[in-house]
């Protein structure tokens, strides 16, 4: 039970000054120049929803918006159903345990332009095993130039360095089930897929929530991988959101649209988070005790 | 619980496409640029460390990993130190606006750090922290110190309330009581907390390199550096990626057993 | 139903045990009957739920074999062996209905629909669940859950025996004399074989014909609840069972007389002779229950200042010192008080003899 006390405000007062510094004052900024043209130093014009509707009706933004869907989507679709896999398979203690959880973790690890360089060397015709070993199958590979091939690798790159965050939530779910239930089940006489289906899998549904809200989150915010594999190319067929925004405020420097998108990227995401969260709960209710 | 016939064969294959693209960059980073070029091999025929050589005596190089563990450490220690008591408030106490406020906190998680591109160029150089440690610290606490305080208030609701009300009446202060007692309890959860603020400001790199230029660089900023007349210089941009991978082994590789039996505990 | 037999029974984990202490389950031999209820007692940690276990399936002996009805079911694994479990927390499938979960185990073997509906609504009614049928098992209660638990285990027709390992732990004590109840009708209507492990004597007491109370991996004494009251084979027995224990006091040996803190009791010549020779640790013990209290020495007394009296009610809990040791007294009346110097009377026919911890008389 927690008890009322207001002075706990002292406690998060570090808290909230550094995140404050950090994020209010730029949201300031941004909501500042969403809302402005700025024609000189010193010239500013108030213009209200102005670059607001500039930016809905900007076509580059619908097509990066509707990339970005799919490769979310996509994303989800195959990350989560192998993570669960890979994490029944996992062993449940010992040496091995350690040793699968360190090696399983390594892609998780390295910065996310080191991931992108991993990936354009080992994708490459020339000096890439990835790219030698599928063209010299036959297929022709090129993902600089193929704008399917360059959303497939930036598909598995993705796959390749996430897949383990959702193999080590899965597995800490998986070891929180008691031992009594695998033995009740052996009792009962159920199958294999019948443990998978009535035990682990409901138990597991606290876990998969937040690996569905985190991957989904961090795939629809991706920058710097695919910026560094395929520069968003060949021409915009990988550039997402962040890409886009980035194009549009540094590259641009069109500060007004930039700024207005960043409040409609950052609600877009809000609003799927919040969606999806309730979604989770509702299919969970009936479980309380 | 499954099979083991059918298990490991699953896991091994999961572990050899796992590593396979971090060897081949292991593979390059041995390799001269002659011998990459030349012709695609599975391990380098004449084995050189000349790649390595040269990053651990440019200090163009081995500035860039310093600056980064630097700012990573900075941040870990900030957050974590922030964080604690935040969290603690949010396990123990009810207050006005508490809901909201761990909300809010969320939501800095869910912002894109793009969005935070160019206002954190103008905020940073306003007040004169322009490519120090520090810039790249606290603006890594943006999505740490949500992320701390979300799981450290886990585990210390895990601890029982009774503990702090029997040292209050044993006569600790607050300050003692939540050194001596509360942390050793905690040291599980504190741990996992340090090892998810370090992956996540060690490997995030875009506000580290917009918030810096000359002194803090990071690695990734050097990295781009290696085109020279003579083309892309594979082997020295291989054995640098190399490098930035093994701070990360190295911290998982000692916390395993730590990880292990958290993940035993049931603690997610 | 079945008649359960353990023949040369042993666990260790190591390879090779040598010592005792290698052993989680000491060596034993032992009959259970077909359709008694039984209880496995000790503290925690002495092998009980190992020893369950073993009779279920969920683990392998390292020594011995377990018969079913006569039958070797060693390496038969717990589904095939037809018993159920239950467990310390409900355990049920939180996606299904009350009706699944019972229904799951008829349904893994192929049972027909109709079959089915029908145990199925045998097995709700039995338990007071018929009306719960419908609900999803993970709203309701935490004691209709471990009913849920125990009727999946008694849906199936020929069940062999139902093993408990401590089930009331989570349940709410008003509740727990309600289950404990309706396990008793259970037991008596189906005639099942009960197996029941706990660490609360006052439950094993009252829901076994027989205990069984275990210790350190090993069993120390198998019998009824008034066997283990009054004729204790172990001083472990003595001193787990009743409330207060068996007081159990260190004493030597020496011609035809025991000697405790500075007094001297003579023998009876049977006990004398049962104790000539014994060689190690002699231990006396008697109920609290039994000792007797007087004001003034006796012939047959040992002199002990009073040190605690406490008045219950029924009866007064009075401590004693003597020596350099406690006796526990439950006395009808006690014209005594604290610090007062009395003369304890330990009858002869209820004062026992242990040696090394075993009984010897």
């Amino acid at each position: 039970m927690k008890t009322h006390n207001n002075r706990a405000w002292f406690l998060i007062l570090p808290v909230i000054l550094c995140v404050a510094f950090s994020a209010i004052l730029p949201l300031m900024t941004i909501v500042n120049y969403s809302v402005q043209d700025i024609l000189g130093p010193t010239q500013h014009v108030f213009v209200g929803t102005e670059w607001f509707r500039m930016v809905m009706r900007d076509s580059e933004l619908h097509g990066a918006l509707y990339r970005q869907m799919i490769f979310s989507l996509s994303v989800l679709a195959i990350e989560i159903p192998l993570g669960i896999l890979v994490a029944l398979t996992m062993p449940a203690q010992g040496w091995k345990a350690s040793m699968s959880l360190v090696l399983i973790a390594l892609p998780l690890l390295i910065p996310w332009n080191v991931v992108g360089t991993i990936w354009q060397i080992f994708g490459r015709g020339d000096i890439g095993l990835l790219g030698y070993a599928v063209n010299h199958a036959g297929i022709s590979y090129n993902y600089t130039g193929d704008s399917i091939d360059a959303w497939v690798t930036v598909l598995v790159m993705d796959i390749w360095h996430w897949t383990p965050l959702v193999v080590l939530l899965c597995y800490a779910g998986l070891r929180a089930i008691p031992d009594a239930y695998y033995q009740a089940a052996k009792i009962d006489g159920a199958s294999r897929w019948a443990v998978f289906r009535f035990i682990q899998l409901p138990k597991l549904r606290n876990v998969l929530m937040i690996a569905v809200l985190l991957r989904f989150m961090d795939s629809f915010m991706i920058y710097t991988e695919p910026f560094v594999l395929t520069g968003g190319g060949p021409g915009n067929a990988t550039t997402f959101l962040s890409q886009y925004l980035t194009q549009k405020a540094v590259g641009q420097f069109d500060l007004g649209p930039a700024a207005a998108f960043s409040l409609i990227y950052f609600l877009i995401i809000l609003l799927f988070c919040f969606v999806l969260y309730n979604w989770m709960q509702r299919v969970g209710t009936g479980d309380k005790k | 619980m499954m099979s083991k016939t059918l298990t490991r064969p699953i896991l091994a294959l999961y572990l050899l496409l796992s590593l396979l693209p971090i060897y081949w960059m292991l593979n390059m980073s041995l390799k001269t640029n002659e011998e990459i070029v030349g012709a695609l091999t599975m391990w380098p025929s004449n084995l050189t460390f000349d790649n390595f050589k040269t990053i651990f005596t440019d200090p163009s190089w081995y500035d860039g990993y310093i600056n980064s563990i630097l700012y990573v450490v900075i941040n870990m220690v900030l957050s974590v130190a922030v964080a604690l008591p935040a969290a603690y408030a949010f396990s123990r106490y009810s207050f006005l606006g508490d809901k909201h406020l761990f909300f809010w906190l969320l939501t800095n998680r869910m912002t894109p750090p793009a969005v935070f591109l160019l206002p954190f160029f103008q905020l940073y150089s306003t007040v004169g922290l322009m490519d120090t440690h520090l810039a790249v610290a606290l603006a890594h606490m943006v999505f740490n110190v949500p992320l701390a305080v979300w799981i450290l208030e886990g585990f210390m609701s895990g601890i029982p309330k009774e503990i702090d009300e029997t040292a209050y009446i044993d006569g600790y202060s607050f300050p003692k009581f939540f050194v001596k007692i509360f942390l050793p309890m905690i040291k599980s959860g504190v741990g996992v907390t340090m090892f998810f603020c370090f992956m996540f400001s060690w490997v995030e790199l875009l506000l580290a390199r917009t918030l810096t230029s000359v002194n803090a660089k990071p690695i990734a900023a050097t990295m781009t550096r290696t085109v020279s007349a003579a083309g892309m210089d594979w082997g020295v941009l291989s054995a640098a990626g190399v490098l930035t991978i093994v701070p990360g082994a190295l911290v998982i590789w000692f916390v395993r057993h730590y990880i292990a039996k958290g993940f035993a505990m049931g603690r997610v | 139903m079945a008649r359960i037999e353990l023949v040369d029974l042993a666990h260790a984990y190591r390879p090779n045990p040598t010592q005792p202490s290698d052993y989680a389950l000491r060596p034993m031999n032992m009959q259970w009957d077909d359709g008694g209820a039984y209880a496995l007692l000790g503290p925690s940690g002495c092998g009980k739920t190992t020893l369950l276990n073993i009779i279920s399936g969920l683990l392998r002996p390292s020594h011995g074999r377990v018969l079913f009805d006569g039958k070797d079911v060693t390496e038969l694994p717990p589904e095939a062996r037809n018993i159920a479990q239950v467990f310390q927390f409900p355990v049920i499938y939180d996606t299904m209905t009350v009706f699944d979960n019972l229904a799951f185990p008829l349904r893994n073997r192929g049972w027909k629909t109709a079959d089915i509906n029908k145990r199925v609504q045998q097995v709700a009614e039995m338990l007071e669940l018929s009306s719960d049928l419908k609900h999803r098992a993970s709203g309701l209660s935490v004691d209709a859950k471990q009913k849920i638990s125990l009727g999946r285990g008694l849906v199936r027709p020929d069940v062999a025996a139902v093993l408990f390992d401590e089930p009331l732990t989570v349940i709410d004590p008003h509740l727990k004399w309600l289950l404990r109840r309706k396990l008793k009708e259970i037991h008596h209507e189906l005639k099942l074989s009960l197996i029941y492990v706990t660490h609360d004597q006052v439950e094993a007491l009252t829901f076994a014909d027989k205990v069984v109370v275990m210790t350190q991996g090993e069993v120390v004494q198998a019998g009824t609840a008034q066997e283990l009251f009054e004729q204790p084979a172990h001083t472990f027995v003595g001193y787990f069972i009743g409330n207060p224990g068996m007081n159990l006091l260190p004493c030597k040996i020496n011609g035809g007389a025991v000697h405790i803190e500075g007094s001297t009791i003579p023998l009876p010549p049977k006990v004398s002779a049962a104790l000539d020779g014994a060689d190690g640790k002699t231990t006396l013990g008697i109920r609290p229950e039994f000792v007797e209290c007087e004001v003034e020495p006796q012939p047959d007394t040992t002199p002990a200042t009073v040190t605690s009296v406490r008045n219950l009610g029924t009866h007064y809990l009075a401590e004693f010192r003597v020596g350099e040791h406690t006796i526990a007294a439950k006395l009808r009346q006690l014209s005594a008080a604290a610090g007062d110097k009395v003369w304890l009377r330990l009858p002869a026919e209820r004062t026992l003899y242990y040696v090394n911890d075993k009984r010897v008389a």
